[in-house]
């Protein structure tokens, strides 16, 4: 009836454009005030749920006083972070530093929106290569990361012993499927994931198509279609539901919570829910086809510093964010937002502070960065018709060969 | 002096109407990249933007659903609409109160409605396929097959409409005077000629706003879908409203420039529609 959002939208572009006449007068005026020294320093994250008394913003201004400067926070939905991020770039009023989703760091390099370490000196010699990868483009980084999160198997306890399946048992795509096929027979459902046609269903179909060998290069090699057969013959089965194809990660979860499921693939942002659920849960890494665990996605965010007219800034904006990535500031970050840290040293002490992250340090050191492997900028171009591949696949419009052939042909002639 | 209370409008208009208008017709007039779109620089174009979106070849079926949905939403909405119309002209007990229940849907949040939509529409734990099952019909893949996407958030989008026909109609047949209905009762005319020859003949001109109004506001329908199907299953239900969205931001690299050009040709639609209704209203006033 209304466009709601498409109105907001043109809103906010008015606002813009105002800003943009009213900017003209008082530019010379604004950029005075805070010189290279102290004054305020603005911080954008995407964590909204942290309000101004939580440790997060605490730790900010803490963060701050040490650095002489107080810090102006503002939390933005995660998806709006990367136009608004992209507009301020645009006005030339980017914050001093930026926390945002790691596969946006090489799209806002691509606009050369972001300093590299070369010039903003910061130090990531003690990062993880595998999460560092996401901010890495042309031999160049980009940003280091606060914290990482990926996909795991979630399962009902009580359903596998139900059925008589062994959680342990399960290792490869073979014996994950007859786990499926034999909570089915006692009546219950296999399996919940999310293959919605947006970035989500590529990144929860990525830990089966990198567990087949495939790779993002090759949308349609046979390795490639054997992972989205595996989808598609599930819900063939029986053993995914239908609704899948519209699930989203959160309706997935909830499905999970129902106890209707004895699988559920999802993250580590779900363990603090995973502790209310009804039924007690364990969790597996994602197994590969032939076994062992499978390169899934890594998730979470990288502290960046954006482009600034005052060069002079990026001296404290390093002190900020060296301080927010240390190894104490890490692991307390790590600990409420969910993550895994990016610093081995940082993970082993919260695996073994909770053991229940021991499944997850795991699947985040055997993580792949999506846009690493210097795809970069290409990630969005390939991703976009694999999401769509698997749609068409999973709705029975097309066989994965087809999908597959049809995303492919996309892929490379953008 | 004449001009200065008229500065203000000029201004809001300028600001809020022209700026991001022209800004919009430039986007679509030059290739943008992010990078492009940070430092400037992006170079002209002309039509190349239009010609990609064009060539596509999810063009011509997001413009085919386009036109079903408007198409299909104005119908029912408006058949729905003055049947309620007239049915609440007739006064009985409760009849404002029942009047008022179902502009409900009208005075919810739209977040709020297309999700309880896509709980009930929802494959296996849906309460319309369980209500199908009650009757011994299989489930239906409402949302997540290409055959059926379409049609549910058609049948969304008409329930979101009809307060609003409703409304407007039933205030239009407010002002048709009682006399009239009561000469041709003494004539002897049967409900369906007094429907046919005095009620839809002179709720032409409201009928006529109300249908562009509708028009307008179904073209550009964007969060009832987004939120329902995406647009998919594989652009099953995306619409240009949808595609332009796509486009823009829907994905990591934004593609500013096709999603620009597909925001005008929306644009231009509604104009037509505009220009035909002028045009109509102008030969009624020559008659």
């Amino acid at each position: 009836m209304t466009g709601l959002n498409r109105r907001r939208r043109l809103a906010a572009v008015a606002v813009i454009a105002l800003a943009a006449v009213t900017a003209g007068a008082c530019s010379s005026s604004s950029g005075d005030s805070d010189g290279g020294g102290g004054g305020a320093y603005l911080v954008w994250d995407p964590y909204p749920q942290f309000a101004d008394d939580s440790d997060w913003v605490a730790l900010l201004k803490k963060c701050g006083t040490s650095a002489g400067v107080t810090v102006e926070r503002t939390g933005y939905d995660t998806t709006d972070l990367t136009n608004k991020a992209l507009l301020a770039a645009q006005q030339g009023n980017s914050p001093d530093v930026l926390i945002v989703d790691n596969p946006v760091i090489s799209t806002l390099a691509e606009a050369g929106a972001l300093t590299t370490t070369e010039e903003n000196k910061l130090d990531v010699s003690s990062m993880a290569p595998n999460l560092l990868g996401a901010g890495q483009s042309g031999g160049k980084t980009y940003g280091v990361p606060i914290g990482a999160n990926t996909l795991a198997l979630y399962y009902n306890k009580d359903l596998l012993t139900a059925a008589g399946v062994d959680p342990a048992s399960v290792t490869d795509w073979t014996s994950l499927t007859s786990a499926l096929t034999k909570v089915k027979a006692k009546g219950k459902k296999g399996i919940t994931f999310s293959a919605i046609g947006t970035e989500e269903g590529s990144f929860q179909f990525l830990p089966w198509f990198w567990g087949s060998g495939a790779q993002l290069t090759s949308l349609d090699s046979p390795q490639a279609v054997s992972a989205l057969t595996l989808w598609k013959d599930w819900l063939k089965q029986g053993l995914a539901p239908n609704s899948v194809i519209n699930n989203t990660q959160t309706t997935s979860w909830q499905e999970f919570a129902s106890g209707n499921f004895a699988f559920a693939e999802n993250g580590t942002w779900q363990l603090a829910n995973a502790e209310k659920l009804g039924f007690s849960y364990g969790t597996i890494a994602i197994p590969a086809s032939a076994g062992g665990p499978a390169p899934a996605p890594t998730g979470g965010e990288f502290v960046s510093i954006p482009v600034q007219k005052k060069t002079d800034r990026y001296a404290t904006s390093q002190k900020l964010v060296t301080c927010l990535t240390n190894a104490d500031n890490l692991l307390t970050t790590d600990t409420t937002l969910s993550y895994v840290a990016p610093v081995t040293a940082v993970q082993d002490r919260q695996a073994t502070e909770n053991p229940k992250l021991k499944v997850w340090v795991e699947a985040v050191r055997a993580a792949k960065g999506r846009t690493g492997d210097n795809l970069g900028t290409k990630y969005p171009k390939i991703s976009e018709p694999l999401w769509t591949a698997v749609q068409a696949a999973l709705s029975g419009g097309k066989s994965p060969q087809e999908a597959l052939t049809a995303a492919q042909a996309s892929a490379t002639s953008k | 002096m004449a001009w200065g209370f008229l500065a203000p409008t000029v201004v809001y208009l300028l600001a809020f109407y022209a700026y991001p208008l022209y800004r919009n017709v430039e986007l679509s007039l030059r290739e943008y990249t992010v990078r492009s779109f940070v430092q400037g620089g992006a170079p002209f174009a002309g039509l190349d933007n239009y010609r990609t979106v064009l060539t596509d070849p999810a063009f011509w079926p997001t413009l085919a659903h386009t036109l079903v949905f408007t198409g299909a939403s104005l119908v029912f909405q408006f058949t729905i609409g003055m049947a309620l119309a007239l049915f609440f002209r007739q006064h009985f007990p409760l009849s404002g109160t029942l009047r008022a229940l179902i502009l409900v849907p009208w005075l919810l949040p739209l977040i709020v409605s297309a999700s309880t939509w896509s709980w009930l529409l929802n494959s296996d734990s849906g309460l319309v396929n369980a209500a199908l099952g009650v009757v011994g019909i299989d489930p239906v893949n409402w949302l997540t097959s290409p055959t059926w996407s379409l049609t549910s958030v058609i049948i969304a989008n008409v329930w979101i409409g009809i307060p609003f026909n409703l409304v407007v109609l039933y205030s239009g047949l407010q002002a048709i005077p009682v006399e009239v209905y009561e000469a041709s009762a003494l004539d002897g005319a049967s409900g369906w000629q007094r429907f046919w020859s005095i009620t839809f003949p002179l709720l032409r001109p409201v009928s006529a706003i109300t249908l562009l109004l509708g028009l307008i506001y179904t073209l550009k329908v964007f969060d009832i879908i987004w939120i329902m199907t995406r647009g998919g299953p594989t652009g099953s239900s995306a619409t240009l409203a949808t595609w332009s969205y796509r486009l823009g931001f829907g994905n990591m690299l934004p593609e500013f420039g096709p999603g620009a050009a597909v925001g005008n040709l929306l644009i231009v639609m509604a104009l037509i529609a505009g220009l035909v209704y002028i045009r109509s209203q102008r030969r009624q006033y020559q008659r």
